[in-house]
């Protein structure tokens, strides 16, 4: 009897550790890097923030399809490609700083909304295979983007300056300048804090789509993405509208992808067009996973926390690598590898976990049969 | 009052038939507002086929609706969906949950009738935007604890609950409903405690009192006695009694409930006893524990002897499906089998074919059979597959051909004795008819040449020229091969025309085994013996 109650403990503990082992995983990767890297404290710091201010938002808009049960969506990268379009449009238009921005959220909100419908029916038809639909789904939409930058652009949708256009007449260069709108976000009510510049903006704007996840959760539509989330039939049957439901998460999230994408290019200063979402959406999932988020459940701290310990070993896994090989590729590699391998663990851990909680049904039984005869013994004997 | 008024619900002359399969005939029942009526009836009965027509539920409708008419008040109702009965009044609470696992208890009382408060956002983009109000929640989510009587933990998550709790919540959520009249419980203390279970039907005295009608579905006929106002009684879909429930007993009911064709019964069970009492233990199973959902089985015991047909009975979700299918590895499952002597391992199908067990399926269209390929494909399979039967060997056994020839013949040699109708061995086991794959199954395990065969549900959906049929080549297969064959059924008298003995579950567990002569009053009491 002893025993098997050490046993339920220690089961707990291990519950508990096989969560969080992602994450302690990668705090010791950087404790490691950090000081053979040799970093000085005020760069890193400087770095950490300039990249939680790049890349948070990108990786909020992950958030709600998963509390709708939708794993995580890999589609988002269909709003990166949605505000990538949108950015081109505008600097070509000419409009630059903050209405340049403005405008380009603007133009890309309703392509995101057409692609998020597209992309929600689609994986309405595949419940249950989600990821790998949204995953499959982003390299055609990849297709339809390259299509339309690289040979309607400039033939069928004016685009007027040449330093934009390819030499042949038609067509984008390969990375457009967005000179006119660099880091004009992150520098309006910029501070510098011991050496570190905190953009200010970005993190409010940060702070209040937090702020709206968080009010979002509590309204009767993030009530029923969690019921769609958690039991489809049971909230179809008691009347939500499931589909539309799980498409409206899928809008939402892609939409906000392409705000995020906004905030993430501006902040690098150029667009590489054809490259630069092509590896976003892996990026922020591997970050949020990185954080200790799950398939099915992951909320805005894992968000910041992942930010922080993905993109620490983004900085100093080259610097250590090429400070023991001598060859900066090393860490260059690394980092691509430790992504995919991230994901990789989570979507191993997420089919474990349910499958031990199948088992563990059977071992309940088990043991109530067991206690069951132990007391029938007892009887005997009084 | 309500000696003018026309009473709640009237249902007249139900009739319903699944594809020329009569299920309910000519079905009158009369409920007042206030009344409790129980509901019994073995399984297949048909309780649950009129129970879903009262509820509009879609299987009904999309498999030809139903005939007859069903009076709300007296005034005629039709219902396309379950939508449409709730807003009319009937609530019912499924045997099986409709629950979200991660919501409290509270949300799922209210859900998707939370109440709300509009805001700014909700203004622009519409009403689903607004934001729950949680006071409100809490309210209705108190009054409809409070009507029910029972106290449950409001702001307890239902995945960490226990069962009984979680049958609560959904009769508290019926409750919270204001438009509710009528109440449909199905099964509803199946999963409660003793204790519970009291909890529970002095709640539906209370909804009585407050003028809610219930119909109460159980197999615990002394619950029926206990809160009931009138009972009725279906067997094979009609309607055999309808009594006050003050005016009868127990014994009365189960003799209504399963007493069919008696004297057919005891003829049958005479030519049994081949097998003599001193045949040495086949299979012997000890303490066995099978997590099948819905059919969960707990600390089994029993013995097999060398030969015989023994039959494992019981009502549905009691058990007696997992028994089969956890020893043959399709459940994960605990304990020792014995075959011989010899210990099966237990969660490997292979293992347990190895040591020539056989077993045909329930779930013929899934586990049974390969739909898309032919009836030659399907007799054959498992037997290429697991004893290298129909093979020729080449290069001493280097490469290994399938041997057509000896696969036609032995799908002819099938076909032809337990009559299946097809076009030819070669046609798909799709485009048979429901009894016809069930032959091709038998034919399937037939052909493995088992000691050991499991059978389960063989009869389930088939005509009874066919039943006839597969229960006398089971015979036969016993008689001619001394296989031992177990065989699992609800159907009890199938049960007692072919099996020596028979072993009848309930709760999980083994309530008795008696020999198929018994009569069917004993039968009928195990099956009722700690029903969970």
């Amino acid at each position: 009897m002893n025993t098997k109650k050490d046993k339920t403990a220690s089961v707990d503990w291990g519950s508990i550790l096989r969560q969080a082992s992602v994450p302690i995983m990668f705090i010791i990767i950087c404790a490691i890097c950090i000081p053979i890297s040799g970093l000085s404290a005020n760069m890193l710091v400087n770095e950490i923030v300039t990249r939680m201010g790049r890349n948070s938002f990108l990786i909020l808009s992950l958030l709600i399809p998963i509390m709708a049960g939708m794993g995580l969506n890999f589609g988002m990268t269909l709003g990166a490609m949605a505000a990538e379009i949108a950015l081109i449009l505008v600097s070509d238009w000419q409009i630059v700083g903050i209405p340049g921005m403005v405008l380009a959220v603007i133009v890309s909100i309703p392509i995101s909304i057409l692609l998020g419908i597209f992309c929600g029916k689609i994986l309405n038809e595949a419940k249950g295979r989600e990821m790998i639909t949204s995953y499959i789904m982003s390299f055609f939409v990849n297709g339809i983007y390259q299509l339309v930058v690289l040979y309607l652009m400039g033939s069928i949708i004016p685009i007027k300056h040449t330093s934009i256009k390819l030499p042949r007449g038609y067509g984008i260069r390969n990375t457009v300048s967005l000179l006119g709108m660099r880091q004009k976000l992150d520098n309006l009510l910029a501070i510098n804090i011991a050496g570190v510049k905190i953009p200010v903006l970005t993190f409010i704007i940060i702070g209040l789509l937090c702020l709206f996840i968080v009010w979002f959760r509590r309204t009767k539509l993030g009530q029923d993405m969690r019921a769609v989330g958690q039991d489809m039939e049971v909230a179809r049957d008691a009347g939500i509208n499931v589909e539309r439901t799980r498409i409206i998460s899928i809008v939402m999230s892609t939409v906000l992808a392409g705000i995020g994408m906004v905030i993430y290019l501006q902040n690098m200063g150029n667009i590489a067009t054809y490259s630069a979402h092509s590896q976003i959406g892996m990026f922020c999932i591997a970050a949020l996973l990185v954080g200790g988020a799950s398939v099915d459940r992951a909320s805005i701290g894992n968000v910041f926390l992942g930010v922080i310990l993905f993109h620490t070993m983004f900085i100093v896994a080259p610097r250590a690598g090429a400070y023991i090989t001598g060859d900066s590729m090393i860490g260059e590699y690394f980092r691509v590898f430790v992504s995919y391998a991230v994901i990789t663990v989570a979507l191993i851990m997420y089919e474990t976990n349910k499958r031990r909680m199948r088992s563990a049904a059977g071992q309940q039984l088990a043991a109530a049969q067991e206690a069951e005869e132990a007391s029938a013994k007892g009887g005997e004997q009084a | 009052m309500s000696e003018q008024k026309a009473p709640l619900l009237q249902m007249r002359n139900i009739k319903k038939d699944f594809f020329g399969n009569q299920v309910l005939t000519d079905i009158n029942l009369e409920l007042e507002a206030g009344q409790v009526l129980g509901l019994v009836g073995e399984n297949g009965a048909g309780k649950s086929t009129l129970m879903k027509i009262l509820f509009g539920a879609t299987d009904i409708t999309a498999t030809g609706g139903y005939g007859g008419d069903i009076l709300l008040d007296g005034e005629k109702v039709s219902f396309s969906s379950p939508f449409d009965a709730i807003a009319a009044g009937i609530g019912m609470v499924h045997q099986e949950f409709s629950l979200i696992p991660g919501f409290e208890a509270e949300e799922n009382i209210v859900l998707n009738r939370e109440p709300k408060k509009k805001n700014l956002l909700s203004e622009i983009f519409g009403e689903r935007l607004d934001t729950l109000d949680r006071k409100a929640m809490d309210e209705t989510a108190v009054k409809a604890i409070e009507k029910m009587g029972v106290n449950i933990d409001r702001h307890m998550v239902i995945s960490s609950m226990p069962v009984g709790h979680k049958q609560f919540t959904e009769i508290a959520r019926e409750l919270s409903k204001d438009q509710l009249r009528l109440l449909i419980l199905d099964e509803p203390t199946a999963v409660l405690t003793e204790r519970e279970a009291e909890a529970l039907l002095d709640s539906i005295r209370g909804m009585s009192a407050r003028g809610i009608s219930v119909i109460f579905i159980t197999h615990r006929l002394q619950e029926i006695l206990s809160v009931c106002d009138t009972v009725a009684v279906m067997r094979d879909g009609v309607l055999v009694e309808k009594v006050p429930a003050k005016q009868t007993s127990v014994q009365e009911i189960t003799h209504w409930m399963v007493g069919r064709n008696v004297d057919g019964g005891k003829k049958a069970a005479a030519v049994q006893q081949t097998v003599n009492d001193n045949a040495k233990t086949a299979l012997k199973i000890e303490k066995l524990w099978v997590d099948m959902p819905g059919e969960t089985v707990r600390n089994v015991s029993l013995e097999v002897k060398e030969g015989e047909i023994l039959g494992i009975g019981g009502l549905a979700g009691q058990g007696k499906l997992g028994i089969p299918n956890g020893i043959m590895g399709l459940y994960e499952a605990g304990g020792r089998v014995e075959f011989e002597g010899q210990e099966i391992p237990l969660n490997s199908p292979r293992k347990c074919l190895d040591s020539s067990f056989a077993f045909v399926s329930e779930d013929r269209r899934g586990v049974g059979l390969l739909l898309d390929e032919s009836l030659e494909w399907n007799v054959a399979f498992p037997a290429m597959q697991i004893q290298n039967k129909f093979l020729k060997s080449y290069l001493g056994g280097l490469i290994k051909w399938r041997d057509d020839d000896a696969i036609r013949s032995v799908t002819e040699k099938y076909i032809d004795e337990l009559k299946i109708k097809c076009t030819g061995s070669k046609q798909n086991a799709r485009e048979l008819s429901g009894g016809n794959q069930q032959k091709i199954c038998l034919a399937k395990a037939f052909a493995l040449e088992p000691r050991v065969l499991f059978v389960s549900e063989p009869t389930r959906g088939i005509d009874v020229g066919a039943k006839a049929l597969v229960l006398d080549a089971l015979k036969k297969f016993n008689r001619e091969n001394g296989v031992t064959v177990v065989m699992v059924s609800s159907e009890l008298e199938e049960l007692r025309s072919t099996c020596d003995r028979i072993a009848i579950v309930s709760g999980g567990r083994i309530s008795g085994i008696l020999p198929a002569s018994s009569s069917v009053e004993d039968f009928g009491e195990l099956m009722l013996n700690n029903v969970i």
